[in-house]
């Protein structure tokens, strides 16, 4: 297989559930988990006469994640049905935006080890979940929930711009965080809370036409989006250089074996017959309204990240972990107006306190201490009254166990506060001078390397107080006298 | 616009109807008639009319995001032709053709 010949082409889907309170169109309860079709109403359940009313923070959340991604939002929305026959929609429709999607435009940025580039938006529109239809229960029926039915989507369509399945996953790791940081979505792949369609196809090098493109479906991780994509470019390429011919269709993923195998051909695709719904009127998002939703605009990924990196002058490393997770985010920018030494302040975060949540299995929302109890330590190791691995391994535990105490109370009450006093200095190096006296003239006899195995002694005399800079020094100079 | 037989069977399977030979030509030769009768209105100009969707001229008639219950499972239930204590039931179907 002559597969470096080829190269493939993606574009995404995603659905992106939203956190709202109640459905899109409708007041039941949009909660995940309830008792089987508890959350219903007469217009979930597609009862005649019913008419449906857009749920106002669903609109809110879809212009704040166009302006997130740079979209245009549009002023007049009109929304459509979308009309198919499936157990799990009780209307026959589902209410959706067609010819007025409520962004379009914008770009969402993706950095790999090979690419460093935007992936251009097509359109962003509102539209509402189905009911769940289960097939395992019984040998004659299948089971329907219409909880899910109605809940608010964002559906999210992404330009054929990417090449790889690696970029595929940057593209997901990168708006499942910004639907975190605006908090509209809980980014749930493994829950379905978002879901992502690909389309794939392949075709030769400099070839200016696309191939025929594949739908694949059914991924619950953004690994398995992955590993999908990887076996679907495979499988093409290995039709193409069979002589065959790719069909468009719909698969669906089998994450047991990692293939894709067919869920329904073009020849029995659905037609929609989308007409305008005449039961919702037109919603116009005005300027003023998208200048308040902007306004609001919580801090996003990658304006803190531009901060970390210009402003603070952390790498891009620290500044990308201490990115990816929302919170984490915001308490190292709390620490950040408390201190000035950012690289000291993005250490402690990335090292202690993030090893502690880990063991712990907690998120930082649980984390028993304030960012200022964080910027005392460093204060203190900055002022040379503690060293960082008495900090970080005495200190800090014993704060985590007392969060109401600070840190120079606890170092002062257990006698770790650093020694800088020369005298007591004086006094432990002579102490571990005296105790090798051969080494000492094997030091002078130019084995210098020995004065590590002086300072390890100073440490364990001083019970790990000696300030390591001072003493290193005065050590080197009683060994040159000795 | 004519409707022949393959546009009624095309619209039965989007539907999932089914019915005899004798039913579809019946509907042929309906539909055909509806849509003659509708024909007469294209004879009016529409240059420039924007096309009326809406029959208010209403806009941004929203709902708070509150939830409001109005109905139990049991109600809601109610009327299914086939059901259980929690569930719809209908025919066994899988999500491939």
């Amino acid at each position: 297989m002559h597969s470096n010949q080829y190269e493939s082409v993606i574009g995404l889907e995603v659905h992106i559930q939203l956190l709202t309170k109640s459905k899109a169109y409708a007041s039941d309860p949009a909660t995940f988990g309830s008792h089987p079709n508890s959350n219903i109403s007469v217009i979930t359940l597609g009862h005649p006469g019913t008419l449906p009313k857009v749920n106002k923070r669903s609109i809110e959340f879809a212009v704040k994640l166009g302006l997130a991604c740079g979209c245009n939002i549009t002023r007049e929305n009109q929304f459509a049905r979308k009309n198919y026959f499936y157990a799990d929609l009780p209307k026959g429709y589902q209410i959706t935006q067609d010819k007025t999607p409520i962004c379009t435009g914008g770009t969402i940025h993706i950095k790999t080890n090979s690419v460093d580039k935007d992936i251009n938006i097509t359109r962003i529109h509102l539209e509402e979940d189905a009911g769940k239809s289960m097939h395992d229960q019984d040998p004659y029926d299948s089971l329907i929930d219409l909880n899910r039915a109605g809940v608010p989507l964002l559906e999210m369509v992404s330009e054929p711009e990417m090449t790889s399945a690696e970029e595929a996953g940057a593209y997901l790791t990168e708006v499942r965080k910004l639907v975190r940081y605006l908090d509209i979505c809980d980014g749930n792949l493994e829950e379905g809370s978002m879901r992502c369609d690909a389309n794939i196809s392949v075709r030769l090098k400099g070839d200016p036409n696309l191939g025929t493109k594949v739908e694949v479906k059914n991924m619950n991780s953004i690994r398995n989006v992955q590993r999908a994509i990887d076996f679907e470019i495979q499988r093409q390429i290995q039709m193409c250089e069979t002589g065959q011919r790719i069909d468009q269709e719909t698969r669906s993923f089998d994450a047991v074996n990692g293939s894709t195998f067919t869920l329904r051909s073009k020849e029995k695709a659905n037609d929609y017959r989308y007409f305008p719904e005449p039961d919702i009127c037109p919603v116009i998002v005005e300027q003023s309204y998208i200048e308040k939703i902007r306004s609001e605009m919580p801090a996003l990924p990658n304006e803190l990240h531009k901060r970390f990196t210009v402003d603070f002058q952390l790498s891009e490393y620290d500044a990308g972990i201490l990115t990816e997770n929302k919170q984490i985010a915001l308490f190292f920018n709390a620490l950040s107006n408390l201190t000035s030494n950012y690289k000291a302040a993005a250490n402690w975060i990335n090292g202690p306190v993030k090893s502690w949540l880990n063991e712990n299995g907690l998120e930082i929302d649980s984390f028993p201490l304030k960012p200022a109890a964080i910027a005392e330590l460093i204060s203190l190791i900055d002022a040379g009254q503690l060293n960082f691995s008495i900090a970080s391994q005495r200190v800090f535990p014993e704060m985590l166990k007392t969060p109401e105490v600070s840190a120079i109370d606890i170092a002062t009450a257990n006698n770790w506060i650093q020694a800088n006093d020369s005298n007591e200095l004086q006094g432990w190096i002579e102490e571990a001078i005296a105790k090798y006296p051969g080494k000492v003239d094997e030091y002078k006899a130019g084995k210098t390397g020995l004065i590590g195995l002086f300072m390890g002694e100073v440490m364990k005399i001083s019970k790990g107080k000696a300030d390591p800079k001072t003493s290193s020094q005065l050590l080197k100079e009683a060994l040159d006298k000795a | 616009m004519n409707v022949d037989q393959q546009l009624i069977d095309q619209l039965a399977h989007l539907s999932r109807l089914s019915f005899d030979a004798e039913t579809g030509k019946e509907m042929v030769h309906d539909l055909n008639r509806i849509l003659s009768f509708v024909e007469k209105l294209s004879e009016v100009n529409t240059d420039g009319v924007e096309p009326l969707i809406y029959m208010v001229e209403e806009t941004n008639v929203l709902r708070e995001d509150v939830v409001q219950l109005e109905i139990t499972q049991n109600e809601g239930l109610k009327n299914a032709p086939k059901k259980d204590s929690d569930y719809f039931r209908v025919p066994r179907f899988v999500d491939s053709e």
